[in-house]
């Protein structure tokens, strides 16, 4: 068996085995101390009545020893962007500035409440207009919400708007056109809306096809949703066009701006006909992932979409200080309670003060320059299904794989082994068995010809030995798990009985 | 820039593998007509010790140093440290959503743990692996209630969070779902009488608040009552975690949408904060929101893999449950952690000073203005009543660097000159006495002036 | 494989027998692996032709069961809640409702079990 470049990322060693919390609680443990009470003590009976809660049943009680390894032992069961490359297609993992988290955790910032008076919330107003300002900027656009608590969620903000933008007009429309290369949140949105979806085909070059577009697109076609670049990494070059279409019929172009790393100082949506748009302040303005959360989804429109805003937005007042604007009688209405993902905000601006201008071009042009560099290492090695120039990601296929049974899962648990999270898998869906691969700007040069070496020295064991890439991961703590079972009878709790 | 680790040698070598001169190659892409041409117009580069200058001004003008009585849907808890020790930990903090559970059975077995706790906590049978936040759970709870009985109506207590109101009718409105509202009794508690006539047979779901907006506990085995009476589900929001030390939980709802802020989550101006939907067994297919489920590898050996994705976006994509794609994982981390430091007996303590705290102030209180809503349980919130209005209370005591109570009057206008005042475990007595102090001085100079325009009368 | 003749068969890879008993054909069920969920409509409600009644899930799919003919639910196979692996094992005694149907003759417009032999083969070399 073939593992010569194995050892060069990664090796095995010792990590510490860990039950769950609940298996090392036993009465009379603590790991808190309140202090004394300054006011009398209460009768809870008397106060409560019935409402009393008597017993908190199966919480655990452990020491702050135990707590500290506990959670210690399961974060190194973890890959992470600390340990190394996350070459996941469309999710831009890039390195977390570590000052992002230090000034976020500031007093003043991190206890603010967010009903405090205006008065004394100053600084976080001028953080959220800062930010709105920088965005607006790199975006193009010309207003801007930051509510929204996700991506996902600013795709409904967004859409909200399209609706509400619509219905002024006195006609709501009735559907949405989606590329059939769109990420899956995206007719989950247009659903969520009222509206109904429209798959619009892609050409033979991965791109909108604008002959099908013209011939799909009519008064009753309320917006494109496209994504651009697009999940195969291709900028949609004929976007002035299909811009053009939308706006002929009075529909709206709405760009998903997961793939916003490939842009950035580069080229502006509202500069090609962006109507609204999203941002994922988790993927491009470097915000932790976290493991799933929380991301931050601000939504940016034209001048024509600005009405439609969720209140509240900030303005400047008459005096020259900061507040919220409330009286907003078109809006679409409120998407979160509060004002959003603040401590996101603070964290995405740190990250556009550390770059600058020529900072934040330099990292666009690295995130393409990457991407490129790998498309050509393993250009030959995987199957290129498009082979229409790459942006910040390139989507390979398993086709030469898969003719010895060899699919895109298990060669992205093959790389497990190598010490590399795999690329994103079996997406796009017009790509099948698609290995989707972004590397961002964070990797060095010999991360990239690790990563490369990894993926040819698999390609390579996949005709020598299929079977032991299908049988991979090898040398993690778990093997593969049975997801089957985990869905037929699912165990999502613990429960003293089920030990 | 110091993010990028490549040398200008790097770049050039990879220039050359490429087969291109230039960078500038790698954009022709994009049709000329795009590009940008010149610097963007953004602040320039920063260095690492200016970054942290300019936020701390910032921190400065944003009423850093002041103590408050906020609460109202955002809570002002102790964080113990060890929940930023652990949450910074690079393996948590930069990983990403565990769909390679070979490796990132750390996330799963942190986010089994917390769905564990949450269930126990809240009463339910399960929970998610967390929502944005209380206001956008409680409107996903809704739309689950609706997609579980096929009935497309709400009624929902106005005694709920105001901005979750508006959340909510934001998304109701385009999933045409009717929302009746049922007003407040003078104890402060959904009007029973007018929620019996409120539901109906077209009603998918009644959404209360327990402890309410006003901090007042509701009745819940009652309205639960009345709406399973009527086949509607029972929803119960908790926007205050921290009462369900000592307060009973709502086991008779079917589904809890929490706000877990309180537990180890700073209140950072409004976020991110850390919503959760728990709920009965039978109506886990139709939740949105992730899962972690306890499986077995090949081997036989323990391990925790996200489940039922069936549920989700990616895969049902227009059909899916909900467009909720990211959840809050390191918030519910955090959550997870307070919980863990506190445990069975902790949080039951912390709930009683919370409650002690409360009882004292509103005591004091009562002695010069009028507590409201008198006659039903309370947890750590309490509505004070004074003829002056609140904001100008108020901004006498940001002199003393305290935030006073939340003014009502925006959301309730009928409550007047009311106001919402919080007490947690951080709370002082001295505090307490001074804004005590401050009301009762306002109270003395309303009851002259009045006096004084009887005499001027007379 | 060979496919029961007892019984008339669906592009959509459901099966129907003549007293209106539904089910998923083995074809279908070895596409769509191992199966952990089968979602199936109340006893007494209305199915339409071609329209969807029901999903079945396996771990990473969702595929929706459409109705073969029209027809009102007079039973369903409980079981599946429990053990949705059975429709694995034996798609075609697997049955997942009974229906009234109603119009037969909409029957006889369905696939016989050679017809949908050949349709599965033809489409397996697409």
């Amino acid at each position: 068996m073939t593992t010569k470049h194995i050892t060069r990322k990664a090796t095995r060693h010792i990590s510490q085995n860990e039950g769950l919390i609940f298996e090392k609680s036993s009465p009379g443990k603590a790991a808190w101390k309140l202090p004394p009470l300054d006011v009398p003590d209460v009768d809870t009976a008397t106060l409560l009545g019935r409402q009393e809660r008597k017993d908190l049943g199966d919480m655990p009680e452990v020491s702050e020893i135990e707590i500290i390894r506990h959670f210690t032992r399961l974060s190194t069961w973890n890959y992470a962007i600390d340990l190394g490359m996350y070459p996941l297609g469309s999710c831009t993992m890039k390195y977390n500035p570590r000052v992002n988290e230090f000034v976020s955790r500031i007093e003043g910032l991190a206890n603010g409440h967010p009903y405090q008076a205006e008065k004394i919330s100053q600084g976080a107003l001028r953080i959220m207009k800062t930010l709105s300002d920088c965005l607006l900027e790199i975006t193009g656009m010309d207003a801007i919400t930051l509510q929204p608590a996700a991506g996902a969620h600013g795709e409904l903000t967004g859409m909200l708007m399209v609706r509400a933008y619509h219905e002024s007009t006195g006609n709501a429309r009735k559907k949405i056109l989606i590329p059939d290369s769109a990420h899956g949140t995206n007719p989950a949105t247009a659903a969520t809306v009222g509206y109904a979806v429209e798959n619009l085909k892609s050409n033979g070059r991965g791109m909108v096809d604008v002959a099908a577009l013209a011939a799909q697109m009519n008064e009753d076609v309320a917006a494109l949703m496209v994504t651009n670049p697009n999940t195969l990494g291709v900028f949609e070059q004929e976007i002035h066009k299909i811009a053009e279409l939308m706006h002929a019929k009075g529909g709206l172009l709405y760009m998903d701006g997961a793939n916003m790393n490939a842009l950035v100082a580069k080229a502006r949506p509202g500069d090609f006909g962006v109507d609204v748009m999203h941002l994922n302040l988790h993927k491009t303005f470097s915000t932790p992932h976290g493991g799933g959360g929380p991301g931050s989804g601000p939504v940016a429109v034209k001048k024509n979409l600005a009405p439609f805003l969720p209140a509240p937005v900030v303005t400047t007042k008459a005096d020259g200080t900061l507040g919220f604007e409330y009286n907003r009688p078109q809006s679409v209405g409120r998407v979160r309670a509060f004002y959003g993902n603040f401590g996101m905000f603070i964290r995405a601006l740190a990250y556009i003060f550390a770059n600058g201008p020529d900072g934040l071009r330099q990292t666009t042009e690295d995130a393409v320059l990457n991407a490129n560099y790998i498309r050509k290492g393993l250009e030959g090695v995987y199957d290129l299904p498009y082979s229409t120039p790459s942006m910040h990601e390139v989507v390979f296929s398993d086709k030469l794989q898969s003719k010895k049974g060899v699919k895109t899962m298990d060669i992205a648990k093959r790389l497990i082994d190598y010490g590399f999270h795999p690329y994103t898998t079996a997406f796009p869906l017009i790509v099948a068995g698609a290995l989707m691969i972004e590397p961002t700007e964070s990797e060095p040069k010999e991360e990239l010809d690790l990563f490369i070496e990894a993926m040819k020295s698999i390609a390579e064991e996949v005709e020598e030995d299929p079977q032991f890439v299908l049988d991979a991961p090898h040398n993690t703590r778990i093997s593969r798990l049975d997801e089957t079972a985990a869905a037929r009878k699912p165990v999502l709790r613990w429960k003293p009985e089920n030990v | 820039m110091r993010y990028l680790p490549k040398s200008p040698a790097d770049r050039a070598a990879m220039l050359q593998a490429i087969g291109i001169h230039s960078v500038d190659d790698l954009f022709s892409p994009i049709p000329a007509e795009c590009r940008l041409t010149r610097d963007l117009a953004i602040p320039q580069q920063m260095a690492e010790s200016e970054i942290v200058d300019w936020f701390k001004q910032r921190a400065k003008e944003n009423g850093e140093g002041y103590t408050s009585f906020l609460g109202a849907g955002a809570y002002s808890h102790y964080r113990p440290v060890v929940i930023d020790a652990l949450v910074q930990r690079g393996e948590f903090l930069t990983s990403y959503t565990p769909y390679q559970a070979e490796f990132a059975q750390g996330t799963l077995q942190a986010i089994f743990e917390f769905q564990t706790m949450i269930s126990e906590l809240t009463g339910m049978d399960l929970a998610n692996a967390s929502m944005y936040d209380g206001s956008t759970g409680a409107a996903e709870a809704v739309m689950m209630a609706v997609r579980i009985t096929g009935r497309h109506s709400g009624v929902i207590a106005r005694s709920l969070h105001p901005e979750y109101r508006d959340v909510l009718n934001t998304y109701a409105t385009h999933q045409a779902i009717p929302l009746r509202m049922v007003s407040f009794t003078d104890s402060g508690q959904v009007a029973l009488k007018e929620l019996e006539t409120a539901v109906g047979d077209d009603t998918a779901c009644v959404l209360i608040q327990s402890p309410n907006f006003f901090g007042t506990i509701e009745d819940v085995e009652a309205i639960a009552e009345i709406a399973h009476k009527r086949g509607a589900l029972l929803i119960v929001s908790i926007a205050e975690a921290a009462s369900l030390g000592i307060v009973e939980p709502p086991r008779t709802a079917d589904i809890v949408a929490m706000e877990a802020q309180s537990f180890g989550v700073p209140l950072g101006f409004g976020g991110p904060y850390c919503g959760v939907l728990a709920t009965k067994e039978k109506f886990v297919r139709q939740m949105p929101g992730r899962l972690v489920g306890q499986t077995v590898d090949k081997n036989g050996k323990r391990g925790f893999v996200l489940t039922l994705a069936t549920r989700e976006q990616h895969i049902r994509r227009e059909k899916a449950t909900s467009n909720i794609c990211t959840n809050q994982a390191l918030v519910a981390l955090m959550v997870n952690i307070f919980m863990t430091v506190y445990g069975k007996i902790g949080l039951r303590e912390l709930a009683k000073q919370n409650l002690a705290k409360a009882v004292y102030a509103a005591d004091q209180f009562s002695k010069h203005a009028k507590v409201l809503f008198a006659g039903a349980p309370r947890f750590n919130e309490f509505v004070v009543e004074t003829s002056e209005d609140p904001y100008a209370i108020n901004s006498r005591l940001l002199g003393h660097k305290i935030v006073g109570g939340f003014p009502l009057k925006k959301f309730y206008p009928e409550l007047g000159h009311a106001a919402l005042w919080c007490c947690t475990e951080l709370t002082t007595r001295s505090m307490i006495d001074t804004a005590v102090g401050l009301v009762a001085e306002s109270e003395r100079s309303v009851q002259t002036m009045k006096e004084v325009e009887q005499e001027v009368v007379r | 494989m060979s496919y029961p003749s007892d019984r008339r068969y669906t592009k959509e890879h459901e099966w129907i027998t003549a007293d209106g008993t539904i089910g998923i054909t083995d074809h279908a069920q070895d596409s769509l692996g191992d199966i952990v969920f089968v979602e199936l409509p109340k006893v007494g409600t209305e199915i339409a032709t071609a329209k969807p009644f029901g999903t079945v899930e396996s771990v990473k799919a969702v595929s929706d069961l459409f109705a073969p003919v029209s027809g009102t639910v007079t039973s369903v196979n409980e079981d599946l809640a429990t053990a949705p692996e059975t429709v694995n094992k034996d798609a075609h005694g697997a049955w997942m409702v009974k229906i009234k149907v109603k119009d037969p003759s909409e029957l006889n417009a369905l696939l016989s079990a050679a017809d949908y032999e050949k349709f599965v083969s033809e489409e397996a070399a697409h």
